[in-house]
């Protein structure tokens, strides 16, 4: 280097210019730091957003870029048979699940609430369904559904509710199918639910229960008037990750049916595969995933408004 | 506290309990004892009598061979751990600075950009696969592991930053105020006294983002082309399943062996994951 800096002795004090720090505004440092987040975001979330859009209102194939054409693969999916069933399933799946995941998650809850041997051991294993890789655990399932060697069925056989050779078609049949994908996914969301739950559960102060067991409330009585109305906030928000997650689930039913038995059991995210990636008809694919956007969008509004009546309350 | 005699013991926690934990871990079970189990005793239909589902004397490691032998599975899991790694340090690095930037700075736009990162944390991965993957080939990205490493992030940075601004808010003012104050510049306050005591949030965050790029599905179906390219989920469904043939044996090892490193993560950081699960709810 030329231009060495010249040395300055230990415990000199400089006057003058105070030091350029650009980083001590707190704008400055705060757009320096959102810098990679909103770069990676706007790239690979906001940029494909509108490609997608511009997918929709065209008639691409993979390989092509279409023309403009509008709406009319919009207006093709209002009169395609699938796309409706498609809309109804997705509804019932929802819906049916996260009921259930709610039911079965607060009953979870409320029993790993106790203090009982082992309790962090059960704890652990619990949650073991929402962390291993669903797709692994869904052939786990398949392979119990599977028609001649389904281990459901020597159970139920066993139990004496089915007879040899006419044991439940669970994949095969369409409303069955719809409970099987259904029963999986129920097993996948309910640690999640009950892990969160409780954790909402932990937060209420057990003397409230104690001060109303004292006025003679029942068990139930003091769970219905005390505990669920402490823990509607936490239901809220867990419900609105499981309700957003089940709407757009894929790999459930990708691995379970593929969308069948005779598209009994396609899902949004399913049937833009099949057309997007499966036939290629990129444009159409495009447009069945945007349609998901506005129905949860709605949903997440819904539910975010009500989360913050219950909060302000 | 259980309160009550033997039987109330037994009718409102032992059995409910009890029948929760086997329909939860079941299918593990059916998975270890599948992959154990010779094909002659697999192949059984459910109503012969000489279908014994629940143990085997005939152990083999037959399944095991073949998913190592005759399969590229030990590189689908080599590519799904470093695609994990990679894409939850990006993550973290992101998240970590979002977070802090969001919850202690004061600037311009924060409560809109924080929304916005949260609405991104709500988009689903299914609606924009289509349009991703256009994006992907353009950026000739296509069937390699850098397509998944740069957009995994896309759903794990708004997590991150979320669980992090949880974090990054309790930490208290003084502690930076006082590093402030001895002369520490803003970003020394924020790399030596505020992400440290924010460990335990970042291993939440890290451990999370792990598992969740581990278990991503749909991008690696999409993105991946190759056999050797292929992340675990992927390669299992691809590779094992022939048309209508499954094969049970390796497919159910490949379950197993495929949950193992999430499982062990998880197993290490039990404590972190649930105050995750429970961060990410409370926000």
């Amino acid at each position: 280097m030329a231009t060495a800096a010249i040395p300055v002795p230990e415990g000199t004090i400089i006057v003058g210019k105070p030091k350029w720090r650009p980083l001590e505004g707190e704008g400055n440092l705060a757009m320096l730091l959102l810098l990679p987040t909103v770069a990676l975001l706007m790239m690979f979330i906001a940029y494909p957003f509108v490609r997608g859009i511009l997918l929709a209102v065209t008639n691409s194939k993979v390989g092509q870029m279409g023309e403009f054409v509008g709406f009319e693969n919009f207006a093709r999916l209002l009169k395609d048979p699938i796309f409706h069933a498609v809309v109804y399933n997705t509804f019932l799946y929802t819906f049916v699940t996260t009921i259930f995941k709610l039911i079965l998650g607060l009953w979870l809850a409320l029993l790993l609430n106790r203090d009982f041997k082992f309790k962090a051991f059960t704890r652990a294993f619990i949650l073991l369904p929402f962390i291993v890789p669903t797709v692994l655990a869904c052939f786990a399932w398949k392979w119990m559904f599977d028609p001649t060697f389904s281990v459901l069925n020597w159970m139920l056989f066993k139990l004496g509710i089915v007879a040899a050779g006419a044991g439940v078609n669970w994949l095969g049949d369409g409303d069955m199918a719809m409970l099987s994908i259904m029963i999986v996914n129920i097993w996948r969301g309910v640690p999640f639910f009950a892990i969160s739950l409780m954790a909402g559960l932990q937060t209420i102060s057990p003397d409230l229960g104690e001060a109303a067991a004292i006025d003679g409330a029942k068990p139930w009585q003091r769970f219905w008037y005390i505990t669920w109305p402490l823990l509607m906030p936490v239901t809220m928000v867990v419900m609105l990750f499981s309700v957003i997650q089940t709407f757009s689930d894929f790999q459930i039913v990708y691995v379970m049916t593929g969308g069948g038995p005779a598209n009994a059991t396609h899902l949004f995210a399913t049937y833009a595969y099949q057309l997007g990636v499966g036939t290629g008809l990129l444009s159409q694919g495009a447009a069945v995933s945007l349609a998901m956007f506005p129905l949860l969008f709605g949903i997440v509004i819904f539910q975010l408004m009500y989360i913050r009546r219950v909060e302000t309350r | 506290m259980i309160e009550g005699s033997a039987w109330r013991r037994w009718v409102f926690f032992r059995l409910p309990m009890g029948i929760f934990l086997i329909f939860l871990l079941f299918p593990f079970y059916w998975m270890i004892i599948t992959t154990f189990r010779p094909d002659g005793e697999l192949y059984i239909p459910w109503y012969r009598a000489t279908y014994k589902p629940f143990w085997t004397w005939n152990p083999t490691t037959a399944h095991l061979k073949y998913l190592f032998g005759e399969t590229t599975f030990a590189i689908w899991m080599w590519n799904t751990t470093f695609i994990a790694v990679v894409s939850t340090a990006i993550s973290l690095f992101c998240g970590v600075l979002a977070g802090y930037a969001l919850s202690r700075l004061n600037f311009k736009g924060a409560a809109l950009l924080g929304t916005t990162i949260f609405v991104t944390y709500l988009v689903p991965q299914t609606l924009l696969f289509i349009p991703l993957s256009e994006i992907i080939r353009t950026y000739s990205l296509g069937d390699t592991p850098w397509s998944l490493i740069l957009s995994y992030p896309t759903f794990l940075i708004p997590f991150c930053t979320w669980l992090m601004m949880g974090y990054f808010k309790s930490v208290p003012k003084e502690l930076e105020e006082c590093a402030r104050i001895d002369g520490a510049a803003r970003w020394q306050a924020m790399l030596y006294i505020v992400i440290p005591v924010a460990v335990p949030g970042i291993l939440s965050a890290m451990i999370f983002a792990f598992t969740l790029s581990w278990n991503e599905f749909i991008y690696a179906l999409v993105f991946l082309s190759s056999p050797e390219q292929k992340t675990v989920p992927v390669g299992v469904i691809s590779e094992l399943v022939r048309g209508d043939v499954f094969f049970w044996g390796p497919l159910m090892a490949g379950a197993l062996f495929g949950s193992i490193p999430v499982a062990i993560a998880y197993s290490f950081f039990v404590e972190h994951y649930v105050s995750g699960v429970t961060g990410s709810v409370k926000g």
